[in-house]
């Protein structure tokens, strides 16, 4: 049953690419590319009910065998040959994240219909949109390393085009290269995690890695080594420290590309794909700690760059990259299924977030500068209150969603004796509350200022696209009810139906304690926005300028975002450059110059041989030939013309034999 | 009786007369009337000593001569005839494609 989630977008690509760009009218590509998912996401909810019947934990589904035995060669002294099978997984892990990326993904096709409604590419964007379900669908459903790999990749790609989807524009055609090119430098290490997996395992299908693994049968370090490798894919692609600098960039997309791709599903594949191989990270230990402490520092280094943003997309893109850390922070701790239940309260709240964001571009007609907005709660009351929504369940306002999930991961954290990491993740929690409020009272509070929003009546986005936006909002606030501790007389129902797949992970804490956790965050949380009020709406700001003024060193470098792009481009990039302007210059001089002088050498020698033919063999001939003109010169004078002559000679002639023929006889 | 050497005087003087004609005249028309004085010279001493000899041999050979002269006449003409048509002249001079 599973098995036809992914094959829909399958079939909504085929006919969008095929058909769309000549013979579809926008609405029938509309309708196919949300009718896709739609169909799509209604065999992941039927998938999740038999599922939730089913005795068995897993299903599997392999349609071939993809790579024969005959064509995998080991190592010597590695395991046996195998083959690679195209294989599906269906489990818990899957079920969350296929009824993430469906349900999600719903909901922004069905948004994208009002914000995509006066572009002209239609068919291109929903193909890509209907390419990108498919491949995510994939990756979350491969069973084995290999297939999940094609996903990978695949996200990879439409991640490129859609950044790029106006690639008219240098600025977003730039952009798509830097993401393509970034995430290349993790799926590298990602291969070569499969590669060693492979090699030393024998195997790369997911469950018997996480089996064998758990079994003993990798070496400490081989371990480390496999998920360190697999870890620098997550990074690439979940936009970590340190390739995190593609994601803020990607914000050049339209908005619905950064919802879907760059919030809700495919940076936090690097999150499944940990959370997939939890026995393999639990084993290394190692491993895990990296998670952990690569996650925390994110968690709270993207939020202070989200602190001074002014582009009301790259504050969420910053926000997203902090709260993808969080993430990782929950792996990192052992938390497996609170990183997971983080992904999904994120994927609603950020998308809820970033189209919400764009319900107020697409008023504003195009305008993203946070300063030259204000007052818009007025002129757009509904984008305000879904994106209240959205901030309080992002800041961990108790009772939304974000709150529970967040508080699991700081829970686990502490509970695990991992201080330092939960302090970072307490301050980071409160900087996301103070960012988040200062986007929402500089865009919707104050006096409306000059620009756009004044000039020109701003209207309220179609229904289209905010009737998502109040299914999202719905989402945010009872989306973590599903995770209830068991401190506040829930069960954990999430945690629980995750054990499958992620196995337990039982927070030792006493449940004051836990109690206390949570009040702490919560405390945080409100200090936060109650911090941002007083800033942004009682001094105007004020307080902020002189702050900017007092420490201009600091506030210069956050805002020129630590100078990583710099450092990136001048090392990196430039490197890269110079080493390959070296190569063209080497091939310039030394191999055209090879070439050019094989070229010259056999012109000259041919230059010297038509020398020889032009003296030799024609003056020869031609010689011969001025030899005869010469001697028949001569002897053509006797051929006067004139009749007498050769009368005379005919006389002459007979004279002679007459007197021959007398002298003789 | 005319004596023998008198009719070979005559033939050898048509003779003579026609060959410097035919070599140094520059008119076609008359260098072909002076191919005909040179066979009638001929003819005269081929009658002459033909009656000297008391045979009709030299007049027989004579008529032949006669016979030969028309035809080479008459073809000669019409090639004349023909050359003036194309050149509007009859000058040897001009007919010298020939020269080497």
């Amino acid at each position: 049953m599973f098995i036809w989630i992914p094959l829909f977008p399958l079939v909504g690509v085929v006919v969008i690419g095929l058909f769309g760009g000549r013979f579809l009218s926008r609405r029938i590509i509309q309708g196919t590319a949300v009718g896709a998912v739609a169909l799509s996401f209604l065999a992941s909810v039927v998938s999740f009910a038999r599922l939730l019947g089913a005795a068995e934990p897993s299903q599997v589904k392999t349609l071939g065998v993809w790579i024969p035995a005959t064509v995998v060669r080991l190592l010597p002294g590695g395991a046996a040959p195998v083959s690679i099978d195209l294989a599906f997984r269906y489990d818990a892990l899957a079920a969350v994240m296929t009824l993430v990326v469906t349900g999600v993904g719903l909901l922004i096709h069905i948004y994208s219909i009002g914000y995509m409604a006066h572009e002209r590419s239609t068919a291109r964007f929903f193909a890509y949109m209907n390419l990108f379900t498919f491949a995510m669908l994939i990756l979350v459903l491969g069973a084995n390393l290999a297939v999940a790999f094609i996903g990978w990749e695949g996200v990879g790609l439409c991640s490129y085009l859609l950044i790029g989807f106006w690639f008219s524009k240098d600025t977003a055609a730039n952009a798509g290269k830097k993401a393509f090119i970034t995430n290349r430098v993790g799926d590298f290490g990602f291969l070569l995690g499969t590669g060693l997996l492979l090699a030393t395992l024998g195997t790369i299908d997911l469950a018997q890695v996480n089996a064998l693994a758990a079994g003993g049968a990798l070496s400490k370090g081989t371990a480390t080594a496999a998920a360190l490798l697999l870890f620098l894919g997550a990074v690439g692609k979940s936009a970590q420290i340190p390739l995190y600098t593609w994601l803020p960039d990607a914000m050049e997309g339209p908005t619905p590309v950064s919802a879907l791709i760059h919030a809700a599903t495919m940076v936090t594949a690097g999150v499944y794909m940990v959370a997939r191989l939890n026995a393999l990270y639990s084993f290394s230990g190692t491993a895990l700690t990296v998670v952990g402490f690569i996650g925390a520092l994110t968690a709270v280094y993207a939020a202070t760059m989200a602190l001074v943003q002014h582009d009301i997309k790259r504050v969420l893109a910053y926000s997203t990259i902090s709260q993808i850390g969080y993430m990782f922070l929950g792996l990192g701790v052992g938390a497996f299924s609170a990183g997971i239940f983080h992904l999904m309260t994120h994927a609603f709240f950020k998308s809820l977030l970033f189209l919400a964001a764009g319900s107020v571009i697409h008023a504003l007609e195009g305008e993203q500068d946070l300063r030259r907005m204000g007052g818009l709660r007025r002129r757009l009351p509904w984008t305000y209150r879904v994106f209240l929504i959205g901030a309080l369940a992002i800041a961990g306002f108790p009772g939304l969603a974000g709150f529970f999930s967040k508080d699991e991961i700081l829970a686990a954290a502490f509970g695990t004796g991992h201080y330092a990491v939960w302090a970072l993740g307490l301050a980071g929690a409160g900087l996301t509350a103070f960012y988040m409020f200062r986007l929402i009272f500089r865009a919707f509070y104050g006096p409306e200022t000059s620009g756009p929003g004044a000039e020109r009546p701003v209207h309220e986005s179609p229904p289209v696209m905010l009737r998502p936006l109040r299914v999202l909002a719905g989402l945010s606030i009872v989306g973590g009810y599903i995770g209830l501790p068991h401190v506040l007389g829930g069960r954990n129902w999430f945690g629980v139906f995750l054990e499958p797949s992620t196995g337990r992970h039982e927070i030792a804490l006493a449940a004051p304690t836990e109690f206390l956790l949570m009040v702490l965050s919560a405390a945080v949380a409100v200090a936060g926005i109650a911090a941002a009020y007083i800033v942004y709406v009682r001094r105007d700001g004020a307080p902020a300028r002189r702050l900017a003024e007092r420490l201009s060193g600091l506030y210069r470098v956050i805002s020129r975002k630590y100078y990583v792009d710099e450092v990136y481009n001048g090392v990196l990039v430039n490197g890269t450059l110079q080493t390959a302007r070296a190569a063209a210059a080497f091939d310039r001089w030394v191999i055209d110059g090879l070439v050019d002088g094989a070229a010259a050498l056999t012109r000259g020698l041919s230059s010297l041989s038509m020398l020889f033919d032009g003296r030799a063999i024609d003056g020869a001939v031609n010689g011969l030939a001025t030899v005869q003109r010469t001697l028949s010169g001569a002897l053509r004078r006797v051929q006067t013309g004139y009749v007498y002559n050769y009368a005379l000679a005919v006389i002459f002639g007979i004279l002679v034999l007459i007197s021959l023929v007398v002298t003789i006889f | 009786m005319i004596p023998i050497n008198a009719v070979l005087g005559l033939g050898l003087l048509l003779f003579c007369l026609g060959l410097f004609g035919v070599l140094f005249r520059k008119n076609l028309v008359i260098m072909l009337m002076s191919l005909e004085l040179l066979l009638n010279g001929i003819n005269v001493i081929l009658i002459g000593l033909g009656r000297q000899a008391g045979t009709a041999r030299g007049s027989i050979f004579a008529l032949f001569v006669i016979v030969m002269a028309v035809s080479e006449a008459a073809v000669g003409f019409a090639l004349v005839l023909a050359y003036f048509r194309q050149n509007k002249t009859y000058d040897i001079d001009r007919l010298r494609k020939l020269r080497g």
